[in-house]
């Protein structure tokens, strides 16, 4: 089952290290361009979305400011609208999944005792198209014309009236797709062929498992979403009709496709968050997760639950009432496999030994925003309900309590977990509180008065609005200025400790029982596992 | 490639998850006849089928005269703006034209679009426009004068108690509409 991987073969020229030397990584700028290392494509990984999530942060920024008062005042309504659409593609394809994959690239190989990931050479590209396909999206905005203000759901046929803003960001989705689809064809590769000696499937980490499941997710739907955006392509510039009524084409055809790939990709992002946590939590219970298998089946059930409820995003097109409530039982039924897991995690800190360290401290704040923004889902799953709430701050405020307290702080849980193992050195743990309850206090400061601006009515995406939401919104957009500002000091603290952080210890975490903390030296060496581990 | 050092498993591994991917792509497209024969089979597109035959009396009904007043409005627009006649009785059912002048008395080219609305407002429904100038936006050059014609029909089911109706038009100008470069 192990096996072994040549993955610095001198034959590819690429280092000029000796190959017998395997305890120092090379030197100098080409090492990050041509490595094939995973703890390297993971720590780049990682860097990138973390650049990703600033400028998406920004842009969100100019969103909020905008909505500061009532009227237009700092951009212009066009400029608003691709705010909007590029902090959503920035935040999605540019922040949250590229962290997931830096995690996967990091630990999936040393949690399963491999060497490295399956194609360490596809592994680098697979990073090394994101900065292209990040630069293609940002020079939409120097185009004639501008970026596309068409919204992060590319919607047809907003899609075939853009100017040359919109190719580009076509583009670059494909280049992003290009890049997921290699990256899962590894981890799944890597997970089902080269586990340690022992390393059955239900010994692996949970967070393994997520990855597994994700990945397979992956594959299935970015490809799809690759057809909708080359058909939107085709429809612009080579005379197709897939979306085009004119044509006899149907823009509706579009959402489906769409949401085909975009509820999915809820789970995508949500899916591998849940993964960390699995991890997070059980280490500062010093208790084995509860439930594990019935987590590894629950996880499952999501995913394949996830590919029959898509048009719970499009109540409101028209469709036969026998559909709306076929999507809407359907989607109330992926309540059950997330109970079970929130039960689980609720279950596993029982009668623990528990302590609040910063990484545990996001896992908690995880648990309980997720589940808040999961009921909110429930709510909006109701097609009455759903039908008065479509396109408000409500369905704002739910997604972003999934996205944000969800899939964002189960990353920061994530990094304050695995830092000390990575780096060998210690964050400040007074300043990851710190950082902790900033930003939680001015996450909800942002996103819970906005169920409140949702109900009452107010639309999203307009750069306007109603005088009578004025005090909600200036809640929001001050909760936001904080929100972006408490992030510097994230920044602040990796950096502190990269330079001074004091030595950590080989097991930082007295809880953490999987293979890097147990089997491996801190910090890290730059090869591990070339000797499979015995898996008991 | 990466040869080197790529076990054979691993090789087919991806080729059967690279076959995956392929699949998943035709999918997609393979989706578009498939919605279109969903779209057939339950009738969702079928939105402006007639409800009944309509095989109605299509005559002028010569009992009833309705009063018709026109008004004629700009919203912030250099244009004058104005109807040829300001009052008109018909019948129902019969087919009426009415014409409006519009003159833009600016010195650049403007790009307006009129609105209309009704009083009472439920006499909007029985009002069946053949012909309209609000159909589409009006560009005019600068001192561009321009006739435009209202072709209507009232709708005979237009409740016995409305018996003076007033159609009103505002002009709004269509802003970001430039004229192109050059
Ligand atoms: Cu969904």
């Amino acid at each position: 089952m192990s096996a072994v991987i040549d993955n610095h073969a001198p034959a590819h020229g690429h280092d000029s290290h000796d190959h017998g030397d395997h305890h120092g990584a090379p030197h100098g700028l080409m090492r990050w361009v041509t490595t094939t290392n995973h703890k390297d494509i993971g720590t780049m990984y990682l860097w990138f979305s973390f650049i990703m999530f600033l400028v998406g942060g920004v842009m969100a920024l100019t969103i909020r400011a905008e909505l500061f008062e009532p009227g237009l005042q700092i951009v212009s309504p066009e400029f608003f609208n691709t705010m909007t659409t590029y902090h959503g593609l920035i935040m999605v394809f540019g922040a949250i999944m590229p962290a997931f994959v830096g995690f996967a690239n990091w630990l999936i190989p040393l949690m399963i005792g491999a060497p490295d990931m399956a194609f360490p050479r596809m592994n680098n590209w697979s990073f090394w198209l994101l900065p292209p396909a990040g630069i293609l999206l940002m020079s939409s905005f120097l185009l004639p014309g501008g970026a596309a203000g068409v919204g992060w759901t590319m919607y047809a046929p907003l899609t075939s009236q853009m100017g040359p803003g919109m190719d580009t960001t076509i583009f670059a989705v494909h280049l992003l797709g290009m890049s997921s689809i290699m990256g899962s064809i590894n981890i799944i590769t890597t997970i089902l062929n080269m586990r340690a000696p022992g390393m059955t499937m239900m010994k692996m980490p949970m967070f393994v498992w997520t990855w597994l499941i994700t990945a397979y997710l992956l594959i299935a739907v970015m490809p799809v979403l690759a057809g909708a955006v080359t058909m939107t392509l085709t429809d612009r510039h080579f005379g197709t009709s897939f979306f085009n009524a004119a044509g006899g084409g149907d823009p509706v055809l579009y959402q489906h496709i769409f949401w085909f790939f975009g509820h999915p990709e809820v789970y995508i992002i949500a899916i591998p968050a849940f993964g960390v946590v699995s991890q997070v939590i059980p280490a500062f219970s010093r208790k084995p997760l509860f439930g594990y298998a019935s987590m590894v089946y629950a996880t499952s059930s999501i995913a394949i639950l996830s590919f029959i409820v898509w048009a719970h995003h499009m109540y409101t097109v028209g469709m036969p009432v026998a559909g709306q409530l076929y999507f809407m039982y359907a989607t109330m039924l992926i309540a059950v496999p997330t109970g079970v897991k929130v039960f689980n995690w609720v279950a596993t800190m029982w009668k623990g030994s528990l302590t609040f360290e910063t990484p545990m401290l996001f896992a908690l704040g995880f648990l309980f925003l997720f589940t808040l923004g999961g009921f909110t889902g429930l709510v909006l799953s109701l097609v009455p309900v759903d039908v008065q709430l479509q396109d408000t701050y409500y369905v704002v405020a739910h997604f972003h309590y999934v996205m944000v307290a969800g899939a964002l702080f189960s990353a920061f849980a994530g990094v304050y977990f695995w830092f000390p193992k990575w780096t060998g050195k210690m964050y400040d743990e007074k300043l990851g509180k710190i950082h902790f309850w900033l930003t939680l206090v001015f996450f909800n400061m942002i996103f819970f008065v906005q169920h409140f601006l949702g109900l009452a009515g107010m639309p999203r995406r307009i750069p306007d609005y109603n005088p009578q939401f004025t005090e909600f919104n200036q809640i929001s957009t001050i909760g936001a200025f904080g929100f972006g500002l408490s992030q510097l000091l994230f920044l602040y603290i990796l950096l502190k400790a990269i330079k001074s952080g004091k030595p950590a210890e080989q097991k930082q975490w007295d809880g953490a029982d999987t293979l890097e903390w147990t089997h491996l030296p801190t910090p890290m060496p730059y090869h591990t596992f070339e000797n499979p581990p015995t898996v008991k | 490639m990466p040869a080197a050092g790529i076990t054979i498993a691993n090789r087919l591994m991806r080729y059967k998850l690279l076959a995956i991917t392929l699949i998943m792509f035709g999918f997609g497209f393979a989706l578009v006849p498939f919605y279109d024969e969903i779209c057939r089979v339950t009738g969702v597109r079928e939105l402006f089928k007639a409800n009944e035959p309509v095989v109605e009396n299509t005559q002028v009904d010569t009992t009833r005269k309705i009063a018709l007043e026109f008004d004629a409005n700009t919203q912030r627009l250099g244009w004058t703006f104005h109807p040829l006649e300001s009052h008109v009785d018909v019948h129902p059912g019969q087919v009426t034209q009415v014409v409006y002048e519009v003159r833009n008395t600016q010195n650049r080219e403007i790009t307006g679009q009129a609105v209309p609305s009704y009083g009472p407002e439920r006499a909007g429904q029985y009002f069946q426009k053949l012909e309209c100038f609000c159909f589409r936006q009006q560009t005019l050059g600068p001192g561009e004068v321009r006739q435009m014609p209202v072709v209507f029909i009232i709708d005979p089911n237009m409740p016995k108690d409305l018996n003076t109706v007033t159609l009103s038009y505002t002009f709004f100008e269509v802003a970001g509409v430039q004229k192109k470069p050059g």
